[in-house]
């Protein structure tokens, strides 16, 4: 077993302005299963092809955004190993308690220079995908709108992207993959993972802290993709832009708002990362084309909109 | 009859009609006109952020708190996305790519 230590992105606490018409955007046209809801009128969804009983809690505020993105280890042993990684490293950490998410257990939150909230955890119920462990069928009747099958990466805006990035690449053992070095030639775009996915999480530099670009979810093909997009337009939701390619991760993509103006993506077919490849560098006159492979040029709109 | 309003950009002198059902935004897209930056469509990011001049009749939907703090929306600012016209209204753009939109520079760093 060479995988241990922080094994994916495990869930992320959107603020959402109006819940019922999030949940309906969430269930019914993203395709996510309502798992649970708490007595702070949270509500908890899962995709089809996760195993636990959550990836996606959404809050109520009067601002859109991400409350903070939870990343779970491989072992509890493994999760105070880090913490203590962290802690050696000059990080606060504050304990969250066992159940302050309902069936999750104890989470570590810190905060990276970027200004966002992270959370390390080892527990949390596993509910299955209905199909069982033992000569499943291939993929569940009934499913909704666009059929996401995971949560896949956050992207997000802040200042001190490169100390940010230093802490998961140093400390919590992920790979950087890719980055974009500035006309000076400092990173100002990382993307770095924790597994072998080519992306479990992205920055991208910017003045204002703990801004959230984009949720993003997996599906298998392209003519999912273009599926989905067609969703978009049965539904009205607004599209940012796509369906399209980025150089960067060669991710096929569209990106999307929810009700709440959080913009979300679904995209198939990044590569597979291994831990002995050289990160890739894309160089700031190739910026169009490491963004959107097709448009070769930069986009206001993708470039500027957060929340 | 459906009632139609009619809605100018003061910035532009950009002129289209809008019904009291549809939001200003979606109604300057959808007859191709510009002058109010397009963002997440949302209420969300406030790029689309405007003003009603003068004593416009109009109604909002849900906008995000930290682009449209309660102050601001007394003096007539709301996001174009979430803006209902009952009545003529002439609006001046706030929103963040103003200045794309008026000098025709570049995206500002």
């Amino acid at each position: 077993m060479s995988f241990t230590g922080v094994m994916r992105p495990g869930h992320a606490a959107i603020r959402v302005m109006d819940m019922d018409e999030s949940v309906t955007y969430y269930t019914e046209r993203l395709g996510l299963i309502k798992t649970d809801e708490d007595d702070q009128g949270r509500v908890y969804l899962k995709a089809w092809d996760e195993l636990d009983c959550f990836s996606i809690v959404l809050r109520e505020a009067d601002a859109p955004g991400i409350d903070y993105t939870g990343y779970k280890t491989y072992s509890r042993a493994d999760m105070d190993d880090l913490v203590k990684k962290l802690e050696d490293y000059g990080i606060d950490i504050e304990w969250i308690a066992d159940g302050e998410l309902n069936n999750c257990g104890e989470r570590a939150r810190f905060q990276t220079p970027s200004g966002h909230s992270f959370e390390l955890y080892a527990d949390k119920k596993q509910i299955g995908d209905g199909l069982g462990r033992v000569n499943p069928n291939p993929w569940p009747e009934g499913l909704k709108g666009m059929q996401v099958y995971r949560f896949d990466h956050v992207l997000l805006y802040g200042p001190k992207i490169i100390e940010t990035t230093k802490i998961f690449t140093d400390v919590l053992g992920f790979d950087l993959t890719e980055r974009v070095l500035s006309p000076e030639g400092e990173m100002n775009v990382s993307f770095v993972s924790c597994s072998n996915k080519a992306h479990d999480l992205a920055f991208v530099e910017y003045p204002e802290p703990n801004k959230l670009h984009h949720v993003s979810f997996m599906l298998m093909t392209w003519e999912e993709v273009l599926r989905a997009a067609d969703l978009m337009s049965m539904h009205d939701i607004s599209i940012d832009i796509g369906p399209t390619r980025h150089g960067i991760t060669r991710g096929r993509t569209i990106y999307f708002f929810d009700p709440s103006g959080n913009r979300n993506e679904v995209f198939c077919g990044d590569y597979t990362w291994y831990p002995d490849r050289e990160p890739i560098t894309w160089t700031a006159e190739e910026l169009g084309r490491a963004i959107f492979y097709h448009d070769r040029r930069l986009n206001e709109n993708f470039l500027t909109v957060v929340t | 009859m459906l009632k139609k309003f009619i809605i100018v950009i003061e910035d532009t002198g950009e002129e289209f009609t809008c019904t009291p059902e549809r939001n200003v935004l979606k109604a300057m897209e959808q007859l191709g006109r510009k002058g109010i930056p397009v963002g997440c469509r949302g209420g969300g990011c406030g790029v689309c952020r405007v003003q009603v001049v003068g004593n416009g009749l109009y109604r909002t939907g849900k906008m995000s708190r930290e682009q449209v703090p309660a102050e601001d929306e007394e003096k007539g600012i709301c996001l174009a996305c979430k803006l209902f016209p009952e009545g003529d209204l002439n609006l001046k753009v706030l929103g963040k790519w103003q200045n794309i939109f008026l000098n025709g520079t570049q995206l500002q760093k």
